[in-house]
């Protein structure tokens, strides 16, 4: 892997993680409009998975089945390759996110087109396409409700799911007024119809239309979207030309498959049993149909993800159907916003795929930003044991960076031979019990030397002193004396 | 497509582990009991591990605390230091030979000795035995003392609420959080407050809370001010880790309320003397 499978360095805004934290820490508006917005998530979705058992069981099958598309994931992918063609759907291949661009370009070149509508993708905020196109002088319209909120603000979303998360109902009033010139309402209601009545006639105007893909269906060779809003259909279904764009896990086996995979999705995500709109996209328009696109493409984005597939621990992290469950539930996501991660994906999800999809040099604080609690991994719909993943970056982010073998990228981005030899003398101490008993007799014989400032800790604790005499001795004396 | 993709390792996929079932408890309470104290409550608060030693005692139980021990590893293997934590552990794992119970007086390195010690000896097929029958006999204090010493809790306090605070991995891989409200239900004069989001996290986190002092600082406020908000009158929580932070904090912001091992708190309601 090269430099060029690097996401555009841009992506990567200064200042770096802890400070872009410690900003949205101090921001309380954000953090209010962030625990109102995932308190009422976590309670939508407990409503719709109130019974554990049927829950434990359908996550059971989610991840099967994912484990299941992953480990005959190049069979899978061939098939469905072949499935698209046969349908007439145009297969291409991206390794890295400037191929993805490139396709995509050069389909819109052969179409002179200039504007394209693009229903909700992540794999689109992958390759920054609004971005890149926009420097050929292709418009891309985003026509998600949220997705054009933040369009307009010139913002990134906050969330995978719902964009625009971090706003309040206020703060798009305000930029509806500024940048459309419409009224200044907060009936949430009136701010969305102000939205649609503009993105209506942009659907027809457009060239093309951009879709990302939920699970494509190897066996039938389909390409599954949901939403809620009616623009993923109208993106896929009105223009002339349709590109999909998706990551190469996305794939299932069959249609079977897709039952659970598709329960589990909109209950995780919006507490929904299922969403307004299930779009099924086999063909682009058949001789004797009356709409639909003439063509459809699909691009499937590599971008680091084979990296991740290599290796059968963070493999794992490829079961992800993007429902973002990890990031409603996440205490750290909770306080600090989606954008403090700078990170295309953020949350719980965000700290596990981002390293691959970027390298550890580019996220290194990334695996440290979590206290393992295990909120993230218990609400997974798949399964994926996001603390141990976490936990194993943190080990190949420590490595030296010359230690084989050489798995990750950025490998032994926060490698520190001082911070390395102190664990080896934690190691050696505690792992010896004599050493260990004089350290605690010394530790406690000298407790009122304790520095009353320990570094960050001292910030938000007092000093922690050790007690009078330790756990060790007095057992010692009670046991002797009772036995 | 990238060449890591072609030479991936065939097999390489993981399912998740099944469902776990519910854990089978021994009928009869047993004669002896190993310790394991834990490093926070060696250094910082050996009373919680004196409480403990009690409590079991009380029920007729023979504790035998090896001195060899010092810390389960969990520190170094969740900062990524895995052969560090290795070395601890497998210190550990020699002082428990006899086929009798290790009581932990903390949910989170019960867990790590029941359910990450597995993990981390996974290439030494001869400890992984060890490792597996020891992980058997493991038990949270909590989960001791409701489910195999059957505990029969006489309170002897004044009225009294309290607050419940479990380590995120107690509650996740012991069940300490429903183990804990059993235990306090058994006292006539406690009653049990909830706090706002009780499951979350305080912010510790091992090494989280001075690695990301920032994030893990705002966590332990909002805990803070959730179990003040409760109107308890006392914390209680069976893990030292998130004791410390959460004392350590309220501490610092001079607040009246303070938190206290659950082990502790037991012995004093139900007449235990120091």
């Amino acid at each position: 892997m090269n430099q060029m499978t690097l996401i555009p360095i841009t992506q990567i805004p200064e200042p770096a993680f802890k400070e872009r934290a410690r900003q949205a820490l101090n921001d309380d508006q954000l953090r209010r409009n962030f625990r109102i917005a995932m308190d009422s998530l976590m309670t939508k979705r407990l409503a719709v998975m109130s019974d554990t058992d049927e829950r434990e069981r359908l996550r059971e099958m989610g991840n099967h089945v994912r484990a299941r598309a992953l480990s005959k994931l190049p069979d899978l992918l061939e098939k469905l390759e072949d499935n698209l063609t046969r349908n007439g759907i145009h297969v291409h291949w991206a390794e890295t996110v400037d191929e993805a661009n490139a396709i995509v370009e050069s389909i819109a070149k052969a179409h002179q087109a200039k504007r394209l509508i693009k229903g909700k993708s992540m794999v689109s905020e992958e390759m920054n396409m609004n971005h890149v196109l926009g420097e050929h002088g292709i418009e891309c319209l985003e026509s998600d409700m949220g997705e054009y909120i933040i369009q307009l603000a010139g913002q990134k979303p906050s969330h995978i799911i719902m964009p625009a998360i971090h706003m309040n109902a206020g703060q798009v009033a305000s930029l509806f007024t500024k940048t459309l010139g419409t009224e200044y309402t907060t009936d949430v209601d009136e701010l969305i119809q102000t939205g649609r009545r503009v993105l209506r006639q942009k659907f027809f105007e457009a060239d093309i239309g951009i879709s990302g893909v939920n699970f494509a269906i190897a066996e039938t060779g389909t390409l599954l979207l949901v939403e809620n809003e009616g623009n993923g259909r109208m993106s896929t279904a009105v223009p002339p030309v349709h590109i999909a764009v998706t990551g190469i896990e996305k794939v299932v086996e069959n249609l079977r498959d897709v039952v659970p995979l598709l329960s589990l999705l909109t209950r995780s995500a919006l507490g929904q049993p299922i969403t307004t709109y299930v779009n099924m996209i086999s063909s682009p328009r058949k001789s004797n149909e009356l709409d639909g696109p003439q063509e459809v493409h699909l691009v499937l984005l590599d971008n680091g993800r084979s990296q991740a597939f290599a290796d059968g621990e963070l493999r794992q992290t490829l079961n992800c159907i993007r429902c973002g469950a990890c990031m409603n539930h996440c205490p750290v996501y909770t306080r600090i916003g989606g954008h403090a991660y700078g990170t295309v994906y953020p949350g719980p999800i965000g700290k596990i795929i981002s390293p691959h999809l970027l390298g550890l040099e580019n996220t290194p604080d990334h695996p440290s930003a979590s206290s393992l609690c295990g909120a993230c991994e218990e609400v997974c719909p798949v399964k994926i044991p996001i603390p141990s993943l976490l936990r194993r970056l943190r080990e190949e982010n420590v490595k030296s960076p010359e230690a084989v073998p050489y798995r990750l990228r950025g490998q032994g981005s926060k490698f520190s031979s001082k911070e390395r030899m102190a664990w080896k003398v934690w190691s050696k101490l505690y792992a010896s019990p004599t050493l260990y008993r004089s350290f605690v007799y010394l530790a406690t014989r000298f407790r009122s030397f304790t520095p009353g400032k320990a570094g960050p800790w001292t910030e938000h604790h007092v000093a922690q002193k050790p007690a009078a005499r330790s756990l060790h001795e007095l057992a010692r004396e009670h046991l002797e004396e009772s036995q | 497509m990238s060449e890591l993709f072609y030479n991936a390792a065939p097999n390489a996929t993981r399912a998740a582990p099944p469902i776990p079932k519910q854990r089978q408890y021994p009928t009869h309470k047993p004669q002896h009991v190993y310790l394991f104290g834990t490093c926070v409550v060696d250094l910082f608060y050996p009373q919680a591990g004196m409480d403990s030693i009690r409590l079991l005692e009380r029920e007729g139980i023979t504790v035998h605390f090896p001195q060899g021990q010092s810390c389960c590893g969990q520190p170094a293997y969740t900062s990524g230091y895995t052969n560090e934590a290795r070395e601890v552990a497998r210190v550990q794992l020699a002082l428990f030979r006899q086929n009798w119970p290790l009581v932990v007086a903390s949910g989170s390195c019960a867990g790590m000795i029941r359910h990450h010690y597995h993990e981390l000896f996974k290439d030494e097929p001869v400890t992984l035995r060890l490792v597996d029958t020891l992980a058997e006999r493991t038990y949270e204090l909590a989960e001791f003392l409701l489910n195999v010493c059957k505990v029969n809790l006489q309170d002897q306090g004044a009225p009294l609420k309290v607050a419940l605070h479990t380590s995120c991995s107690a509650r996740r891989e012991m069940n300490t959080h429903l183990h804990g409200r059993a235990l306090l239900a058994q006292l006539k004069g406690v009653q049990r407050v909830e706090h706002d989001h009780e499951s979350e996290c305080c912010g510790f986190g091992g090494t989280f809370s001075v690695r990301m002092p920032d994030i893990s600082g705002a966590m332990v406020a909002d805990k803070i001010r959730a179990l003040q908000e409760s109107g308890a009158a006392q914390l209680v929580t069976a893990d030292c880790g998130c004791l410390m932070n959460i004392n350590g904090a309220l501490e610092k912001q001079k607040a009246v309320l303070r938190g206290q091992h659950l082990a502790s708190f037991i012995w004093q309601r139900t007449g235990g003397t120091q």
